[in-house]
């Protein structure tokens, strides 16, 4: 049982992970947390079902253009959703404005696709529903191809340090001549390829549902609460701690109860400590 | 009376529909005037206070299900549906502050998202906890008693109730109240230095708004004659969501047209029921990048006269005694030993100064030399590392700038911090909040002592907005106001607190030079009716004509004090301020 707990536990908690450094990487070049990173989870899994379970591509083939789509998709965030309001930043329309992007995306998803779960095509073969089943490790992969991923892309590359540069200060990038609404167009590209391959990875896992993205939404926000906002190492290690809490209480109280024991932890700890358990303290108001 | 009349003619309307229409327009106006029951109350949270509570379908759960539940008698013996529906109620009271709390502590996102999570467990909750609710098969609704149990009956019945909710919003909405609810969502800091309680009055709204929700709940488990989770979608949330936005913030007449128009919506376009999220989310998108006002503020817009372009701002610092009657200050304001460091800079380093009562005190330095930061301290939003701030013999507690009206200090801000949605009287109104007596249960029902609060609230605002010279502009939108003109209404605002010292900081910036001289001729006055005040400024000449006392700042520490005679002659400070 103890390995059936880690095994679902380390799976669901790398795809919250994955759906917090969603969050950051677009919070780092804007400022904005954005209600559409759990939708474009969702959106990894229904569409990768659709390119390679309805539409017959080759799995390879289907991810490309799931990913394609996906970061079309955060292209579009920043566009209409962000972009108009962060002139604004103080007044927190941008909420607003993402919601309404997400539950846009959402009722797309339910009337054109399905408004039931629908099955993942399996990708390897690998595994037979046990704690070594490719729908446990897939998300796991995930995980670890985005970690190495964004630490070489942001000290390897001139990009990448210019992400960071954005994220540090934008005024000053600004000042220096970087190009920062590309750059922004370019993080969020960057946030829907990693929103898309958390959702791709874990569609054995959640299935191909256009509720998920509400789901994600959530249990993706608690590990960036936690961690701190827009730091990734916090949202990593809070979202795999997360998957496994989560999973336990699942098998120990049931269903119901386990997200209950969620919320309640997700409370009491932003009350304990509102910049999350790794964030810096808020800056000065008057 | 012109501003009840769109409410009447609504009325009407809804009283008239049964007499011309059929059944089906019956159970619709129905549902529009249960929705408005929690949307009224929702209104104040969110239009009001500025609150993303996005999830409030979880109270109409919760409620549904009480109500439902204790009728049934499956758990308790049987409860009465009216008595059931008010057990709601106290339920949903409770829940709405469960609910609510977290916004005492969390920024904007992490409130919408709590309460985002908050409707998902409630739901499923619901579908889990079988026994009682009846898991996913659910639960019959509960009938209301005779006369009420027709369709007809049961109509007037809710439209009963959303009258007397939309009269008591709107009676909350128009007292100090609701001005300062708009006051924290728009200006905070300065709320705090008004002396609002912010998480007093968060947590009455969300009492409340929970029992609204609730109640609503129960009668929409009664129209819908029997509930599964399935009846409380998301979608609800986001209908009474964005029909408060659509409506436009800080208005009752606005959500109500909304809610009425987004109810109804669905029923001319069939096929559009199942888009129908969709449409509500796109409106959403486009009110937020085209109207953030809403309704609300298209209607304004349509009322508005142009304003006299070439007005002056004339004081009348004569009428000054007959708000600062308190007489001299008995004791000075004393900071001692003061030291105050931000990451590695020492903002303040060690500074002594006496605020005396009855004085024009100038504070000058170079940026960064610790000016605003000792302001700061003086109001509570910095809490020093070293020393600390007296008045009275009793200290001024650190990190608490909402006790400072109470002790009778006032201050303005270096960019001025108004509600501009609200009128400029009403911006002055919201500055005497804690003179207020009334309870927020007397202004929702308007009981004598509301009237009596609002008419000394409003008399006094007027007579601040005469002495400072704007009285012209009191029913104006504070946005449309001029620079200069927003200067003179924060002083304004300060002077409803009958301030024992007023601390202004940098008032003159951005003044033209004739404006410069007003201000400084008003600042004299409030000083000779025994009001200590503390001068921040770059306007040299300002200083030197006004002040009794000069202290020069630079790097956090005192570099020299006096009368300003000496200062000017102080070497150190014409060579490192002043210039020769």
């Amino acid at each position: 049982m103890l390995a059936a707990i880690l095994a679902s536990g380390l799976a669901v908690g790398a795809v919250y992970a994955l759906i917090g450094v969603t969050y950051n990487v677009m919070f780092s070049a804007s400022r904005v947390m954005s209600f559409t990173s759990g939708q474009l989870g969702m959106l990894g899994g229904v569409l990768g079902a659709m390119f390679i379970a309805r539409l017959g591509l080759p799995s390879l083939l289907g991810l490309a253009a799931t990913l394609a789509c996906c970061a079309a998709v955060g292209v579009l965030t920043e566009i209409v959703a962000v972009r108009p309001v962060l002139k604004s930043l103080e007044q927190h329309l941008y909420v607003l404005s993402t919601l309404a992007l997400a539950l846009m995306i959402q009722q797309v998803t339910a009337i054109e696709w399905s408004t039931e779960p629908q099955p993942f095509p399996r990708l390897f073969g690998i595994g037979d529903g046990g704690p070594t089943d490719e729908k446990f490790w897939l998300p796991l992969l995930a995980c670890a191809v985005v970690v190495v991923g964004l630490e070489l892309l942001y000290r390897r590359t001139l990009v990448g340090r210019a992400f960071l540069a954005i994220a540090e200060d934008n005024f000053a990038a600004r000042a220096l001549g970087l190009p920062e609404r590309n750059l922004r167009m370019a993080s969020y590209a960057l946030a829907g390829v990693i929103g898309g391959l958390a959702g791709f990875a874990s569609g054995q896992l959640l299935l191909a549902f256009f509720a998920n993205g509400s789901m994600l939404n959530f249990y993706g926000f608690v590990p960036v609460a936690l961690g701190g906002m827009g730091n990734n190492r916090g949202a990593i290690a809070s979202g795999l701690a997360l998957g496994v809490f989560q999973q336990a209480a699942n098998f120990l109280v049931g269903g119901v109860f386990a997200s209950v024991a969620v919320f309640t932890v997700f409370i009491v700890v932003l009350l304990v400590a509102p910049q999350g358990l790794m964030g810096s303290p808020s800056v000065r108001r008057v | 009376m012109r501003a009840v009349l769109p409410f009447l003619l609504v009325l009407a309307a809804a009283l008239v529909l049964p007499h011309v229409t059929n059944d089906y327009w019956v159970l619709i106006a129905t549902r529009a005037a249960i929705y408005w029951v929690l949307v009224s109350g929702l209104n104040l949270v969110v239009g009001f206070a500025g609150q993303l509570a996005i999830g409030w379908v979880a109270l109409l759960t919760l409620g549904a299900y009480t109500t439902s539940v204790l009728v049934a008698g499956t758990v308790t013996p049987a409860v009465p549906p009216l008595l059931a529906l008010g057990a709601a109620g106290g339920v949903g009271a409770v829940f709405g502050v469960v609910v609510g709390l977290p916004a005492l502590r969390l920024r904007t996102f992490y409130f919408a998202m709590t309460t985002l999570g908050f409707a998902t467990i409630v739901t499923q909750v619901a579908l889990a906890w079988q026994s009682v609710t009846g898991g996913g098969i659910g639960v019959a609704g509960p009938v209301l008693p005779a006369p009420f149990d027709t369709s007809y009956g049961f109509y007037l019945f809710c439209l009963g109730l959303a009258a007397l909710c939309t009269w008591m919003t709107a009676n909350a909405a128009h007292s100090r109240f609701g001005r300062s609810l708009v006051a924290i969502r728009d200006a905070e800091v300065a709320a705090e230095s008004i002396g609002i309680a912010k998480a007093g009055l968060l947590v009455t709204v969300f009492l409340f708004s929970g029992a609204l929700a609730a109640i609503a709940g129960g009668l929409f488990a009664t129209l819908q004659s029997y509930i599964t989770p399935d009846a409380f979608t998301f979608d609800l949330s986001v209908l009474f969501f964005i029909a408060i936005l659509i409506g436009g913030r800080g208005s009752v007449l606005g959500p109500l047209l909304a809610t009425i128009i987004l109810t109804v919506l669905p029923e001319f376009a069939a096929p559009l029921v199942a888009w129908s999220t969709f449409l509500y989310a796109a409106l959403l998108l486009v009110i937020v990048l085209a109207v953030p006002g809403g309704i609300a503020a298209l209607l304004d817009l349509g009322r508005r006269r142009p304003l006299e372009s070439n007005r002056a701002i004339v004081p009348r610092p004569e009428l000054l005694p007959g708000i600062l009657d308190h007489g001299r200050a008995p004791s000075p304001i004393l900071l001692r030993g003061v030291v105050l460091s931000f990451g590695g800079v020492r903002a303040i380093d060690g500074l002594d100064l006496t605020i005396d009562p009855g004085q024009v005190h100038g504070l000058i330095g170079p940026n960064g030399s610790g000016k605003t930061t000792t302001l700061n301290v003086i109001c509570g939003f910095n809490a020093p590392e070293v020393g600390g701030v007296t008045l009275d013999g009793a200290p001024l507690l650190a990190g608490a700038p909402q006790t400072r009206a109470a002790r009778g200090i006032a201050r303005t801000f270096q960019t001025p911090r108004l509600i501009g949605e609200a009128s400029v009287l009403d911006n002055v109104m919201v500055g005497g909040t804690i003179a207020g007596q009334g309870s927020f249960v007397e202004s929702l029902l308007r009981l004598p002592r509301h009237h009596r609060d609002e008419a000394k609230a409003r008399e006094a605002a007027l007579l601040a907005l005469r002495c400072v010279g704007l009285e012209m502009l009191a029913p104006v939108r504070a946005d449309r106001l001029q620079h200069s003109e927003l200067r003179f209404l924060e002083i304004a605002r300060a002077l409803m607190l009958r301030p024992r010292f007023l601390l202004l900081d940098e008032p003159a910036a951005g003044l033209s030079a004739e404006e410069i001289r007003r201000l400084g001729g008003l600042v004299t006055a409030i000083a000779r009716c025994g009001t200590g005040v503390l001068l921040v400024e770059h306007h040299a000449d300002l200083i030197f004509d006004i002040c009794d006392q000069v202290t020069v700042l630079n790097l956090g520490r005192e570099l020299a004090a006096g009368t300003p005679a000496e200062i000017r002659a102080h070497k150190e400070v014409v060579s490192a301020y002043l210039g020769a």
